[in-house]
């Protein structure tokens, strides 16, 4: 299940290399909401390259086929590489920071359930403390679930970033475009 | 060499070989005239920006050239938002240049400032704000091969008044740095020879010929195909012309208001070859009821198309006459033996059947008011074949559609997808500039008239004499049609009047000649007179019957097989429905 609780076939995830131009996620989200596709979640970021950025997007596909949301971003004059990502088959990370409300004797349990889930406190103040977590998203979902307990202040996610595994050569995974960045890169 | 952005702006254009373009001065855009006084490409200066929209598009639905139109920022740029959607919707090669405000200024609400690319973002194939006059000749480069290439489409450019100004180092671009844009290659020998296939073993194929096979340039092709397969071939409204009407194996237009052998054709048939088509809901009806019992080979140069309304048996990516040329000479070894006549002759009685039986009809009569349908069969006899037809949108273009016989590709310049009133007028000025030696006739409506003529004004000053035919039957009378027959007689804001405005007159007062014919004697005579003035624009103000509806019709949503046809065929379309119904229920036991 995801974070939401909707089942995970729903969900696909593209990541989208795009030309790093102005504009350009405009058009990413201009295209899914005039043909009424559904984004589950969308981080964006520069690659190693400036002259293009990586968008991974949860895509939900019970609003249109996966085809043609692909056919369609695939004419994005701006969009350079398309490639589905199966979850079985795919690293996916996502980051979670959380400002929790502990008074002093509550603040061990919190630091304690945020050393069990391999995550760090970045920021203590007199009576709350800002913890951080990354990892797998049904990971973070976990720590969310037990975070509740306890007064959350604040809570943020970034949406997935995701790569194809290296050591399995996946078979549900298609390569919908396979002309990448030029050499540069 | 050292240019303004301004000069290396015309410069391309000039470099990407446009004679002419179609615009209107203003603020942003002043540095860009500037130049256009001492170069080589023809300016026609319009009335008003939709109109140099228009007169671009049919420049390009003519000529096959990319149209061409100039507009300042602001306002100049939201007016020719329609053209633009208008030839995003039928694929239509067009590029726009807006001035914009100062680089410095854009964010600021600044005077005639709007956001002319967000605002186009859905409804161009691509567009550019360009940042530097550096980047001047690349951009105008990648537009102009977007617009053209693949399934082509508008553009629009966006240039900054200070970028217009700015000096730059001319050069010219070798390679476009466009990483992400590539167009389909050649097809896979596997879908063809599965295409040939399914087309030796149908025993009821239609050819459903789409607007893609004009922009592919395909006519040809597509004759070789259907007299190597004897297949019969539908030509959408886009594609009239594609297949020439005279053919013994042309069906004519297919769906809302196709004819009955058209539309019931591809209701029955065991195969369709979808050719540059796209399965607009205006041809198949209700989708889960068309054609139900069709194998379908889909081509289309936008991967997007396959499979978006009807799942495809064999769905090839590819520009149509590459395809269709492969699939003309994969066919020789299926379809020689047999030969074309035998191999389908039972199909052939059938469709034969219908069209004798239930053909495009309307009653004919002495007096008035005219029969609009009549207007266009006088029209079409009296003028030369390679006649140039536009239309607006609404009953005259159904009739014209229907009644006209387009036996040359490029001949028919509509507003298929978008459905844009007030379009014939430009884009018959505009075709007429890409073939002044041709004859061009625009048949509009009165509304849709009344919507653009002020570009008649425009056709007078540039010397471009265009004629045009309108169908007036004072009212809006596609929407009265769907009133009468959909809405218990309610007429709703329908109504205009025969002679407010006075045609004649205000042709008169825009340089043109006006006529006008109120009976049929007077239709024939009249045409005459306006095939004469070969000076100036002509508008003739035909008096039509205001009660004609077009027929046959399918109402919205509902599924084909319901097809509406002349109250006079009623009872042999519904004998030849109930026919096809046993026959269909006797296969099915």
């Amino acid at each position: 299940m995801s974070a939401n609780g909707a089942p995970v076939e729903r969900h696909h995830i593209l990541t989208v290399l795009v030309e790093n131009k102005a504009g350009v996620l405009a058009r990413v989200a201009g295209l899914f909401s005039r043909r009424g596709y559904n984004i589950f979640s969308l981080a964006v970021a520069p690659t190693d390259d400036d002259r293009f950025s990586r968008l991974t997007i949860v895509v939900d596909v019970e609003s249109a086929p996966l085809e043609q949301v692909v056919n369609q971003l695939d004419k994005l004059v701006n969009v350079v590489t398309i490639s589905e990502l199966a979850p079985a088959s795919a690293v996916q990370r996502e980051l979670l920071l959380a400002t929790v409300a502990a008074a002093p004797a509550e603040r061990s349990q919190v630091i304690q359930l945020v050393g069990v889930f391999g995550g760090e406190v970045v920021d203590v103040g007199a009576d709350r403390l800002t913890v951080m977590l990354a990892g797998p998203p049904e990971k973070l979902d976990g720590f969310e679930g037990l975070l509740a307990t306890y007064e959350v202040v604040d809570l943020q996610r970034t949406g997935r970033v995701a790569l194809p595994r290296i050591d399995v050569q996946p078979p549900t995974s298609r390569r919908l475009r396979t002309v990448g960045p030029p050499a540069a890169s | 060499m050292q240019l303004t952005g301004a000069q290396a702006l015309i410069k391309s254009l000039e470099m990407e070989g446009v004679e002419v373009m179609f615009g209107l001065p203003g603020g942003a855009i002043l540095p860009v005239y500037d130049p256009i006084l001492s170069s080589s490409i023809r300016h026609v200066l319009v009335r008003h920006e939709q109109g140099a929209g228009h007169m671009a598009e049919g420049y390009a639905l003519a000529t096959g050239r990319p149209g061409v139109a100039m507009v300042t920022s602001g306002p100049g740029a939201t007016n020719i938002v329609t053209p633009l959607s208008n030839a995003y919707m039928d694929s239509t090669p067009l590029v726009v240049i807006s001035g914009q405000v100062p680089t410095a200024a854009i964010g600021t609400d600044a005077f005639q400032e709007c956001d002319i690319t967000g605002v186009t973002m859905g409804i161009t194939k691509h567009n550019w704000l360009v940042k530097s006059a550096e980047d001047i000749p690349d951009v105008v480069a990648s537009a102009f091969h977007v617009a053209t290439t693949g399934r082509p489409g508008p553009v629009l450019v966006d240039v900054p008044k200070d970028v217009s100004f700015a000096e730059m180092e001319w050069h010219w671009p070798g390679n476009l740095d466009l990483p992400g844009y590539r167009v389909p290659g050649a097809p896979q020998r596997a879908d063809i020879e599965a295409a040939v296939a399914l087309m030796a073993a149908a025993e009821r194929p239609v050819i459903y010929a789409g607007g893609g096979i004009l922009k592919a340039r395909a006519a040809e092709a597509l004759r070789a195909l259907a007299e190597r397969t004897g297949f019969p071939v539908v030509t959408t409204l886009m594609a009239r012309g594609a297949f020439p009407d005279s053919h013994p194996q042309c069906l004519g237009m297919p769906g809302m208001h196709g004819n009955y052998t058209a539309v019931t054709a591809m209701q029955r048939a065991d195969l369709l070859v979808a050719l540059g088509a796209r399965f607009d809901d205006r041809v198949t009806g209700r989708v889960d009821a068309f054609a139900p019992r069709a194998k379908v080979v889909h081509v289309d140069i936008d991967a997007a198309e396959l499979h978006k309304v009807r799942r495809a048996d064999v769905a090839i990516a590819g520009d149509c006459k590459v395809v269709i040329e492969a699939l003309v000479e994969a066919a020789a070894p299926a379809f020689g033996e047999l030969g074309p006549a035998t191999r389908i002759d039972k199909w052939w009685d059938q469709l034969r059947r219908w069209q004798r039986d239930v053909p495009l009809h309307y009653e004919r009569h002495d007096g008035p008011p005219i029969k609009p349908q009549m207007v266009v069969e006088t029209l079409r006899d009296a003028s030369p074949p390679d006649t140039i037809v536009a239309s607006g949108v609404g009953q005259h273009q159904m009739w014209a559609s229907q009644y006209w016989r387009f036996d040359h590709p490029y001949t028919w310049i509509n507003s298929g997808g978008a459905g844009t009133m007030g379009f014939a007028v430009p884009a018959a000025i505009g075709a007429k500039v890409g073939h002044p030696e041709r004859t061009v006739w625009a048949i509009d409506g009165d509304g849709c008239f009344q919507m653009t003529a002020q570009e008649i004004v425009t056709a007078t000053a540039e010397r471009i004499p265009i004629k045009v035919a309108i169908l007036n039957n004072a009212y809006l009378g596609m929407v009265r049609q769907w009133q009468e027959m959909f809405y218990g007689e309610r007429y709703s804001e329908v109504y205009l009047s025969p002679d407010l405005p006075d045609y004649v007159k205000w042709a008169e007062a825009m340089g043109a000649v006006g006529l006008r014919a109120e009976s049929p004697e007077e239709v024939a005579p009249t045409i005459e007179k306006a095939n004469a003035v070969e000076d100036r624009p002509v508008v003739v103000d035909f008096r039509t019957d205001a009660f004609e509806k077009v027929f046959p019709m399918v109402p919205a949503g509902a599924s084909n097989d319901d097809i509406v046809v002349h109250p006079e065929h009623e009872e042999r379309a519904g004998a030849e429905r109930l026919a096809w119904e046993r026959l269909a229920e006797e296969q099915r036991r």
